[in-house]
């Protein structure tokens, strides 16, 4: 990019600003928002390069893990984060749940129009804070502008680039009959924190996001030597639809106890108001874990030293079964399946 | 959560199941119908079928909302937000009902119409206050218990002077419902539905009371046990069902006597009667047409009435051929009965209207318990 001096452009307006076109147009006032706002908070080696990409250092040995997620939501702000430290949990989480270790993040702004320079700013020092608590650089990017009515504010997409140590690898196809399942804590926050705020379901205590990072989790799990076959971030279709996921790639069938689960009350009092079950509700900063069950209550002690796993649990087992069925002892004494998601999670009216 | 925890404790669950055991004769079959959707969802949520001794069958009736809102209902909403180009408030459970030409009010959104899901008919009048150059329709669907906020929305829309709110109407009635059922030929003359008695509904007797069902008792000879929706409530109401079979009895009895008593909520009575009008034939969804089964607005509010506002004919479509969702709301047909359920007839893509809610047999069924048919 071309160095401007500094006196003959007037800053970005971070107060009073919105997007434009030409924010998008690969000019001046695109260098700009890109220095001023981007490199001034995301700044690293990497990013400082000022290059088309990021000339990495190849890890010494293992296999690389590449994960990308796209980043929607709306609200952008919401009880316990915002889109910019969602967009670095979620694809940090994704490279750490096939065993890898985290080491760089690419992100991708589709801006919309009008959109207040104040709020992505708002939204790119959260990415850093995040980005930098996790110890994973943002170390290169891409921004675009849509017309106004055409995006929803902002769209945000990571990528993230990590390193598997040999014999490390995981996946959903290691499941096997006689696991134990466990989750790292309560289920259905971040999806309810954001369905409360948009649905104005006005709490006394509000319910928070648990969006966060989980790749010191899972050091501290693996540290504890316990043989973890599978690991996976129960996000959209929560838990339900992650372990049908796991249960289909591994060809098992799994039954859950409904007693075991962990949900916070307010989590389960908003989806009895709006009639959700917390089983299909996201969750940004919890994992399930897959076990052999000897190694079980090891795991879950090293979950719970944990401060992203204190609430931890043990909830189920896996067993063979060629349907491949999530079924659930109810807290009722009877039995059902956990199905997958049909559609989206409509609420029930009567 | 207190007031629900407690109707859903696994531990007087074994006991209620043991009493039931206990007071079922081993000699004889007992067959009953809960009404609603809500009961169903919850027999099949908790599992309570498997508590049940064998010789104890629960029936699902027709009280699901969405099952049985006819297609051309669904259809003349697709018109309205396609054709007329208003926007569509409705409630959730309607979106993905299946209309004709492989339409539903998800996919004419998709198509670009502006179809919104709202909670509640407040949300819909709201809507239309915030954007007066729109003409906002609020889809009006379900049982006595969503009639009488659909009444205060055209109330409030009057005292505001909304010129660009309407209803498009299709409540119906409860007894309407279970009158066809009991008079259907399957339970009057041929006995292929044996029915010893009914669950009755929990939120739409807040509205009614249980005196409408007194009919019943006295005169199809059928015991009615009005319960709540939690599955204790489910269990203690067969277990009274039970006995009044057992003694011989067909009495109304009210299980749900926290919500519930014999003269309902009187106030919304009033404000239903003050807006809606009995129609003199309405087709549902399995049951065909019933007389005077379902409401339409009044004149004094005829501005509101989007079928009087748009030029909206009712065009009535027959189900697919293979589809036993009639036979199965009238608990002819249990839903692993249809040659569709679970092959062309699933959750993703419903063939019928009982795949679509989480209340319909079919959704319920195939979601909870269908692990039980292989």
């Amino acid at each position: 990019m071309t160095q401007t001096r500094k006196n003959y452009v007037r800053p970005l307006d971070l107060k009073h600003g919105q997007v434009d076109m030409a924010h998008g147009s690969g000019g001046r006032a695109m260098a700009q928002l890109i220095e001023e706002l981007f490199a001034k908070h995301l700044g690293n080696e990497y990013l400082a390069q000022g290059d088309d990409g990021a000339l990495l250092p190849a890890p010494g040995q293992g296999r690389l893990v590449m994960a990308t997620d796209c980043h929607v939501v709306s609200p952008l702000f919401f009880p316990g984060g915002d889109i910019g430290c969602l967009s670095v949990h979620g694809t940090i989480n994704d490279v750490a749940m096939m065993g890898a270790i985290p080491l760089y993040l690419a992100a991708g702004f589709i801006l919309e129009e009008g959109f207040k320079l104040a709020d992505l700013a708002r939204i790119v020092r959260s990415m850093a804070a995040a980005a930098k608590e996790a110890g994973v650089p943002i170390v290169t990017g891409d921004t675009k502008v849509v017309e106004r009515g055409k995006g929803d504010g902002v769209f945000i997409t990571t990528t993230g680039i990590g390193v598997v140590a040999p014999g490390n690898e995981l996946s959903g196809r290691c499941a096997q009959a006689g696991d134990a399942i466990l989750v790292s804590g309560t289920l259905g926050d971040h999806g309810m924190a954001i369905m409360a705020v948009r649905e104005s379901l006005g709490f006394e205590s509000p319910i928070i996001s648990d969006t966060a990072a989980l790749h010191s989790l899972i050091a501290a799990m693996r540290a504890s030597g316990a043989d973890i076959h599978v690991l996976r971030d129960p996000t959209r279709g929560g838990l339900a639809t992650t372990l049908n996921e796991i249960a289909g790639q591994s060809q098992v069938g799994m039954m859950l106890q409904e007693k075991a689960l962990p949900v916070n009350p307010a989590v389960n009092a908003a989806c009895e108001f709006l009639g959700l079950d917390p089983l299909y509700v996201a969750n940004e900063g919890k994992l399930v874990a897959i076990c052999a069950a000897a190694d079980a209550e090891k795991l879950l002690a090293a979950m719970r030293a944990h401060p992203l796993g204190t609430n931890a649990a043990i909830i189920g087992s896996v067993h063979a079964d060629d349907h491949h069925f999530v079924q659930m002892t109810t807290g009722f004494g009877g039995k059902r399946i956990v199905d997958w998601l049909s559609g989206e999670q409509l609420p029930r009216i009567c | 959560m207190k007031y629900i925890d407690e109707f859903r404790d696994g531990e007087v669950a074994v006991g209620l199941a043991e009493a039931i055991r206990r007071e079922a004769r081993p000699a004889r079959r007992y067959h009953f119908m809960e009404f609603c959707g809500g009961h169903t969802h919850a027999i099949s949520r908790y599992g309570v079928s498997d508590l049940l001794p064998d010789n104890v069958k629960m029936i699902h009736g027709p009280g699901c909302p969405v099952c049985v809102l006819p297609i051309g209902r669904v259809d003349q909403a697709i018109r309205l937000a396609l054709e007329q180009g208003v926007t569509l408030c409705t409630y959730g459970d309607c979106l993905r009902v299946p209309a004709s030409d492989g339409l539903s009010l998800l996919k004419a959104k998709a198509r670009g119409g502006d179809i919104r899901m709202v909670y509640s008919s407040a949300d819909a009048v709201a809507l239309a206050q915030k954007h007066p150059d729109k003409q906002v329709v609020f889809f009006a669907i379900g049982f006595e218990t969503t009639t009488p906020p659909t009444a205060v929305a055209i109330k409030q829309a009057a005292a505001l002077g909304l010129k660009n709110f309407s209803v498009l109407c299709c409540h119906v009635l409860t007894p309407s419902a279970i009158s066809s059922i009991l008079e259907s030929p399957e339970v009057r003359q041929w006995g292929t539905v044996p029915l010893d008695g009914f669950i009755g509904p929990a939120h739409v007797s807040t509205i009614i009371g249980s005196r409408p069902y007194e009919f019943f008792a006295e005169e199809y000879r059928k015991p009615v046990v009005i319960a709540g929706f939690e599955p204790l409530d489910v269990m203690q109401a067969i277990r009274m069902l039970i006995r009044q079979v057992n003694e011989g009895r067909a009495e109304v009895e009210n299980e749900f006597s926290r919500a519930v008593d014999r003269n309902g909520n009187l106030k919304a009575q009033a404000l239903v009667g003050e807006v809606f009008e009995m129609r003199k034939h309405f087709e549902w969804r399995g049951l065909n047409v019933l007389p005077y089964s379902a409401l339409r607005i009044r004149r004094q509010f005829a501005e509101f009435d989007a079928e009087k506002r748009f030029p909206l004919d009712y065009r009535p479509v027959p189900d697919h051929k293979a589809c036993e969702c009639g036979a199965i709301l009238r608990g002819v047909r249990r839903p692993q009965d249809c040659k569709l359920f679970g092959s062309v007839c699933t959750p993703e893509n419903p063939v019928g209207s009982c795949m679509v809610s989480s209340e319909g047999a079919c959704a319920a069924h195939y979601t909870y318990g269908r692990y039980k048919d292989v």
